[in-house]
């Protein structure tokens, strides 16, 4: 094949360019700034997705835990998902200390999931980690799986008293929102 | 382009050459699917089902509009605003449940169309093209699909919207900020419900599109036809009217006679009753499964179970249910064999049919309730469908000794053999 410039005929007077010409010049700052237009314009256009100002608005939740007995757990909503709130008994307490942590697919302890002094208080969303079902175990009379926390019904994870992930396909422990307590009987989640 | 023997548009009437000589129109549709468009004599009724899967796409198209002014895409009435379809306005139930079934007889159509490409090596060259295209209508279909099966928002839907969309968060580091940004909230809810409604009446006309794109890729270098072997003369062909018209309204007669038995008689054995529950964002139903069309790749999502290399085991199913499609996009060049049908590939042909087992499987292992046996059979039947396409078909290419090909298609025809179909092939080998 021969290039553009091999085909033009011998004997003719090839004039040649200043080298970048002008109308190259102005051809590429148009279309770079028409780019960058776009680009500007995009921006709107990608963002109109990211959650609107009334979905984000829920995303903090007030909670009164004070009613829950040790033992107890409720079902909360926060940013329209599930979010299990549960009041350990010691003996649960117990049984979440005395897992030896390097065991767990997802390595923490009980104190690395609930607040300073606040062992008893699991907060996490009811949401299970493999592919988003709600676990078991909140509800009066419901399967706690054979680690005594959580069951998800879907796929079979099971979930211990801290709400870590023992067996089962999902490959991390319950999400633990942020969250505050903003007084002793009440939490701020979000 | 066309073959130089092809019939020429000739206007008759002195109105249409007026048009023809402004706009071309009828001459184009005269050369697409006219007298004007040469097709292999010898074409069998699995060349019915592209214009199968067209039809089914205009009465998605149809359907679904007549749908849309009925329906209201807001979380809170959604569920209720299909209940009014089905029960308050004039033949709602009809059309909504001809628009349910139709998705189904849509992506049944299609599934035997891709078959009848994979045995006639329909995706060789020259007709890559024509295969890109068609793995992308697959894509399209597959969103489509799934969004509209969102629509109804009952419990299904609901779950189904959350699991799908969990296989983004799947992806490292910024895979939940993507799922935020695609649902518009933290889990499926009216942001989602809109945006996948706006969607989903959008992807059928970009479907439409990529159709026609199909259509003209397909029409350069012409239909492929059941010996595979290329078109030489005039005589291999007949023109696509009134021959393959005729043909195809047979079986276009047929599909509308088991599409109205699904619609008349069983229009909801294809679907699931847990999605005639309205959603409920704190309760998931016990068994979550995706519709039939979508149960093999499912199973390929569900077969990885533990992690493996470094990779978590749910961005490794996620990768694979993916990876199962694009994998389509290869399949031109990692079948090297220059014989196209495998009515001529003694060994491909097993493998095809094996292939075809094993995606039946994962269809069944999909549905199924994954206990340790149904796991392990999905983790064997994913291996196998991978190995069919990156090992098992380059190898074959290699070592297959193909019988003997027709000199023509017209030779093939006068010996009656024309236009085998795979059933008698199997029929005749035994």
């Amino acid at each position: 094949m021969a290039t553009l410039d091999e085909a033009v005929p011998p004997g003719e007077v090839q004039d040649a360019p200043a080298d970048p010409r002008r109308r190259d010049y102005l051809a590429i700052g148009a279309v770079a700034w028409a780019g960058v237009g776009a680009g500007v314009i995009a921006l709107p256009l990608i963002n109109q997705m990211s959650p609107s100002a009334d979905v984000l608005a829920l995303s903090t939740t007030e909670l009164d835990v004070s009613a829950i007995q040790p033992g107890q757990s409720i079902k909360a909503t926060f940013r329209k998902q599930p979010l299990f709130v549960r009041n350990l008994t010691p003996k649960e307490i117990a049984e979440a200390d005395a897992t030896p942590v390097s065991d767990l697919r997802d390595p923490q302890t009980l104190e690395d999931r609930t607040k300073p002094d606040k062992k008893n208080w699991l907060v996490t969303l009811g949401v299970c980690t493999h592919l988003g079902c709600v676990p078991l175990g909140a509800g009066e009379g419901e399967n706690k799986g054979p680690f005594g926390g959580y069951f998800c019904p879907c796929h079979g994870s099971a979930y211990d008293t801290a709400g870590r992930i023992r067996s089962g396909p999902a490959p991390t422990n319950l999400t633990v929102p942020e969250y505050e307590f903003i007084s002793d009987t009440t939490i701020r989640v979000g | 382009m066309s073959f130089p023997w092809a019939k020429q548009y000739e206007p008759k009437h002195p109105l249409m050459k007026w048009v023809d000589d402004r706009l071309p129109l009828p001459r184009f549709v005269y050369n697409a699917v006219g007298a004007g468009y040469p097709v292999p004599r010898n074409l069998n009724y699995f060349w019915n089902f592209g214009v199968l899967a067209g039809m089914f796409l205009a009465l998605q198209i149809v359907t679904g509009i007549v749908l849309a002014m009925h329906y209201a895409a807001n979380a809170g009435i959604a569920f209720d605003s299909v209940e009014h379809i089905m029960r308050d306005v004039n033949a709602g139930w009809f059309i909504r449940y001809a628009h349910a079934n139709g998705a189904s007889m849509f992506l049944l159509v299609v599934y035997i169309h891709i078959a009848r490409g994979l045995w006639y090596g329909s995706y060789k060259a020259p007709r890559e093209m024509v295969w890109l295209l068609g793995v992308v209508i697959f894509l399209l279909m597959m969103a489509t699909a799934f969004m509209g099966y969102v629509l109804p928002w009952g419990q299904m839907s609901f779950w189904g919207a959350q699991v799908i969309t969990g296989f983004f968060s799947a992806i490292p580091g910024v895979g939940e900020t993507i799922r935020v940004w695609l649902l518009g909230g933290f889990a499926p809810d009216n942001s989602a419900l809109n945006r996948f409604f706006s969607l989903h009446y959008l992807l059928p006309f970009v479907i439409l599109g990529v159709v026609i794109l199909h259509i003209w890729a397909l029409h350069i270098p012409g239909s492929n036809n059941p010996t595979g072997v290329e078109v030489k003369s005039e005589q291999d062909t007949v023109p696509f009217h009134p021959y393959y018209t005729a043909k195809d309204g047979v079986g276009v007669g047929v599909a509308l006679l088991i599409f109205a038995a699904l619609i008349f008689y069983a229009p909801n054995l294809l679907g699931h009753p847990d999605n005639y529950i309205p959603a409920n964002p704190l309760s998931t139903p016990a068994h979550i499964v995706p519709e039939w069309y979508f149960l093999p790749f499912y199973a390929i999502l569900k077969a990885f179970t533990f992690d493996f290399l470094w990779i978590p085991a749910k961005l490794w199913g996620v990768l694979a249910m993916f990876g199962s499609i694009l994998l389509l996009f290869f399949l031109p060049w990692l079948d090297t064999s220059p014989v196209r049908s495998a009515n001529y590939r003694p060994t491909y042909r097993i493998f095809l049919w094996i292939l075809l087992v094993d995606v039946l499987v994962l269809g069944y292992i999909g549905g199924a309730a994954p206990t340790p046996a149904v796991i392990l059979i999905g983790q064997i039947a994913t291996i196998y469908y991978f190995a069919h396409f990156l090992l098992i078909l380059p190898i074959v290419s290699m070592m297959e000794r193909p019988r003997p090909l027709p000199n023509s298609i017209t030779e093939a025809v006068l010996a009656g053999k024309g236009g085998t179909s795979p059933a008698q092939t199997a029929l005749a080998t035994e």
